[in-house]
């Protein structure tokens, strides 16, 4: 195997084990590897590749996609890919059946209390990492709080949202 | 399952077209359309079936949506309704991603693009912040679950140490500490 191919499918399954609630939470150890261990590309630019992500539709760890298509083309892409979510389904597929008998356990809910801080602390570390790659001017900054603001307070489209950052930057208003 | 409300079990090509449109419209988070179709739509499940779903799909690693699909399909159909599934929740956004990825590669040199870029940039760690805090938003009140917060932030944050090391200390620390503070 391509040592390239290689590198993404042992990069990528091991964040899907990882990958405690839900996507989020491996995006600064996704990003450290593939910029600052990997060098396969600048902080920016994985910032606007998971911001394609982002617009599309679908599961919201599709940058894993695009980063092995950058990376490696379409078998990069397609590694990639199922090395992100070809662990997760292979274990949701073996639990999903003993899972019922655990319903009444105490030990599951002491579980999911103990894993919602980390996962809080987690995604809060995401989007420091992703701020720190695209927040480069004042109005990146700008951009990037109104946007915040707009889903925590209001329900518009995150389409809508997306469409007006993209013509803020192009603007020249970054 | 004794509930009502829950119709028959979904045929493969059924299970295939509800996560082929919930991966088509579903921006920003999947769940809630997910749970639209499961529930009220296609009527999949009962509403307690899907939050109990829900739980172990949060409960394992990895996209919840992705677990929600596969469990789902080995539900109705066994091996091939999880591999049906999951075809459906992901084939039509990957083919979405790798579209806008093509369009990148050919004009991301532009400096327009990239200014429009840098902007939906800035946008989805706005995305990504909102995200947090909500996430973070039961832990008010609770010193216990804000310090293990604040340590996972700088721990991944600030000081970038590796995440699986992380993990492995931390996880294990807030189940006990939680055990142990009720």
């Amino acid at each position: 195997m391509n040592p390239v191919l290689l590198s993404l499918a042992v990069l990528f399954s091991q964040l899907s084990l990882v990958a405690v609630g839900g996507g989020n939470t491996i995006l600064p150890e996704m990003q450290r590897q593939v910029v600052d261990v990997q060098h396969w590309m600048s902080p920016a630019e994985f910032a606007a590749l998971f911001a394609l992500a982002q617009a599309s539709p679908g599961p919201n760890m599709l940058v894993a996609t695009l980063i092995g298509w950058r990376v490696a083309g379409g078998w990069g892409a397609l590694v990639a890919t199922l090395s992100l979510f070809g662990p997760p389904a292979l274990l949701t597929f073996m639990t999903s059946r003993l899972w019922d008998r655990f319903r009444e356990r105490p030990w599951r809910h002491q579980v999911q209390a103990g894993l919602m801080p980390v996962t809080a602390g987690l995604v809060l570390a995401a989007s420091l990492r992703l701020g720190i790659a695209s927040a480069h001017s004042l109005s990146a900054v700008v951009i990037l709080v109104a946007t915040a603001l707009a889903v925590l307070f209001t329900r518009l489209h995150p389409l809508l949202l997306f469409a007006v950052a993209a013509v803020a930057g192009a603007l020249g208003f970054s | 399952m004794t509930e009502p409300a829950a119709n028959p079990a979904p045929s493969l090509a059924g299970l295939f077209a509800g996560f082929l449109t919930v991966g088509l419209v579903g921006f920003g988070g999947v769940l809630p359309w997910a749970r639209w179709m499961i529930v009220e739509q296609r009527r999949w499940l009962t509403p307690a079936a899907f939050t109990d779903l829900l739980g172990l799909c949060q409960f394992l690693p990895g996209p919840n949506i992705i677990n929600m699909s596969v469990a789902l399909g080995a539900r109705f159909h066994g091996v091939r309704g999880a591999l049906v599934a999951l075809a459906g929740i992901t084939l039509a956004p990957i083919g979405v991603v790798l579209s806008l990825g093509v369009l990148y590669e050919r004009y991301g040199g532009d400096a327009l693009v990239q200014h429009a870029l840098a902007g939906m940039a800035a946008g989805a760690a706005g995305l990504v912040l909102a995200t947090a805090l909500k996430i973070a938003a039961p832990l008010r009140g609770r010193p216990l679950g804000l310090a293990i917060a604040t340590i996972g932030f700088v721990a991944i944050g600030v000081l970038q140490l590796p995440l699986l090391v992380t993990l492995l200390v931390l996880v294990p620390a807030s189940i006990l500490l939680h055990r142990t503070a009720r």
